[in-house]
């Protein structure tokens, strides 16, 4: 049986509390609103797209509306992808889905959230922020949902 | 306080682990466990009388309508409704909610007029109006609440001005444990010229309820909160005005003649069962009214009433702990937040120590805004918990303040 601390490990607890790139990017050309309706959580996420390559993100969450995963997740992916290319984030976003869905750990820091795997109600928490990153990438102005995703 | 020691081996699935702890099953406000009792009734049903109801011109199908209809006598008895032909089986509170929108709501709601709700009330208890005044050009006006969650009878009385014609509210909120001035609420109403529907989900597992004391006109429950299966429930309502009331489905049973062209109805409550009836539903609420009505209403009120105090009184010991909903008149249900520990972090931590509790907005996104929340955490009771289900509660909830480190 998995650990709580598997789960909320330091990293986790720390981007929660101090979650970076918690802002709104005033220059992006790129938005994307991701839904969790089961529990009512919202990220909203703002991308800067020079060309192909992501020179700044960043993302807020309604007051009190982001569990410890989500805002974790959600800090964790903007400093992973700031600098990348579209497509690399895209990659990482496959890394990290098929990370929680049981395959091996997704590279760097990421990895902090095999834990969640273990959890499987809490998958969608981890998986929101790269559903509304994918989103903003492709332009879609409809905001995304948990519940549209296949996260299981 | 009721005996939990002889009330707990009753339920099957209070013997099993959560995580390897004991199951401290503390989401009843979602749905309640079921007795043996209850289950057994299903299994008996189906092994020894199961045909299809009210056609069958044999000894067996007799058995069934037999078992079907004295569960209807059963519900009838337990919340005192005007007559037996007042209770239409449904599969529960929303479908009850919206057969009373789409048969007594079309006929009567116009454009212009105006239904009210609360803004405590439970999904159920909205989105079938919003989607009749939507239909209708109508206004839905939706009753505020006070700071320490109650119907704010002064925007009540407002809300009433503008003569609805129909005002719904629940009797127990599920997100804050609210016990509502039913009869209160519906005098107001019926004196301003609407019909009252009460949303019953969250009463009547664990209150005496009474629909002829309410005097409202229509009340709705579901099964599954009150240790009957899932998919069981009623429209309790007043006999005249289902008689004047349209069908909700059209199919066999509810019919009386049927023509090429057109068809003419079954009396109530037969008109509004349309297609073959949920029988194992209604026969294992009747046995669950049974289980109930041997505990006693009364008791079961006072043993989940208790346990709430002593939880409000054990979480506001801890730091940080906000506690929702008014102090004196509510039921089995304690929502809360600690610090800025997000509620579904709180369910995960205590569901390692067997906790079972709700995080989220518990169907009510009207009332959260108002809360100012995203969500809450919420531990509800029924007749199986006790002091150690609130010492495990405590516990866990302190343990995650560690975890988190919220500052004491």
């Amino acid at each position: 049986m998995s650990d709580l601390s598997d789960l909320y490990q330091q990293v986790i607890l720390d981007h929660n509390r101090n979650p970076r790139n918690f802002k709104r990017v005033d220059l992006a050309n790129r938005k994307a609103e991701g839904n969790n309706p089961l529990c009512g959580d919202r990220i909203q996420l703002y991308v800067q797209l020079d060309g192909d390559t992501i020179t700044d993100i960043g993302f807020q969450m309604p007051q009190g509306s982001g569990c410890a995963i989500s805002k974790a997740s959600a800090s964790l992916m903007t400093d992973a992808v700031k600098g990348k290319t579209a497509a690399a984030a895209e990659t990482m976003f496959q890394e990290f889905r098929d990370m929680l869905a049981g395959g091996t750990n997704a590279p760097g820091k990421l990895a902090v959230f095999s834990g969640v795997r273990a959890f499987p109600s809490r998958i969608k928490c981890a998986n929101l922020a790269w559903h509304a990153l994918h989103a903003a990438l492709q332009n879609s102005a409809q905001p995304v949902t948990t519940e549209s995703a296949r996260d299981f | 306080m009721l005996d939990t020691t002889r009330i707990r081996p009753d339920f099957p699935i209070l013997q099993q682990k959560e995580n390897g702890q004991r199951l401290v099953y503390l989401d009843n406000a979602a749905t309640s466990q079921k007795p043996r009792r209850v289950i057994d009734a299903i299994v008996h049903y189906y092994s020894f009388h199961n045909a299809n109801v009210h056609r069958g011109a044999y000894a067996l199908a007799v058995e069934a309508t037999e078992a079907y209809e004295a569960a209807r006598t059963a519900v009838a008895r337990f919340v005192n409704a005007w007559a037996r032909e007042g209770v239409v089986f449904t599969r529960g509170t929303t479908e009850s909610i919206n057969l009373v929108a789409a048969s007594w709501g079309r006929t009567n709601v116009k454009r212009g007029d105006t239904v009210v709700v609360t803004a405590m009330d439970h999904h159920s208890n909205i989105v079938p109006w919003q989607i009749l005044c939507q239909e209708r050009s109508a206004t839905l006006r939706m009753v505020e609440i006070t700071e320490d969650g109650r119907i704010d009878l002064s925007d009540f009385g407002r809300a009433l001005e503008a003569k609805p014609k129909i005002v719904a509210f629940p009797y127990v909120s599920n997100a804050l444990g609210t016990v509502n001035p039913a009869a209160q609420l519906s005098k107001l109403a019926h004196a301003a010229g609407a019909v009252t529907v009460v949303d019953g989900a969250q009463s009547s597992p664990h209150l005496r309820v009474d629909v002829q004391t309410i005097d409202c006109d229509f009340y709705a429950l579901s099964g599954h909160k009150m240790l009957a299966p899932m998919g069981s429930g009623a429209l309790i309502a007043k006999p005249a005005l289902l008689e004047a009331m349209p069908p909700y489905h059209g199919g066999g049973e509810m019919i009386e003649r049927v023509w090429d062209d057109r068809s003419t109805w079954n009396k109530i409550p037969h008109k509004f069962e349309g297609g073959t009836p949920n029988v194992e539903a209604a026969v294992g609420l009747g046995a669950a009214i049974a289980y109930l009505e041997q505990l006693g209403m009364e008791k079961i009120a006072a043993h989940e009433q208790e346990l709430a105090r002593l939880t409000i009184e054990r979480l506001s010991q801890i730091d940080g702990v906000t506690v929702y909903g008014p102090r004196e008149h509510r039921a089995g249900v304690v929502p809360f937040t600690y610090g800025d520990i997000h509620p579904h972090d709180l369910a995960t931590i205590l569901d390692k120590d067997g906790v079972c509790i709700r995080a989220g907005h518990h169907c009510t996104q009207p009332l959260m805004r108002r809360l100012g929340v995203a969500a809450t955490a919420r531990a509800s009771f029924y007749i199986y918990n006790d002091v150690d289900d609130i010492d495990a509660l405590v516990t866990a909830v302190r343990k995650a303040g560690e975890l988190f480190g919220v500052p004491a």
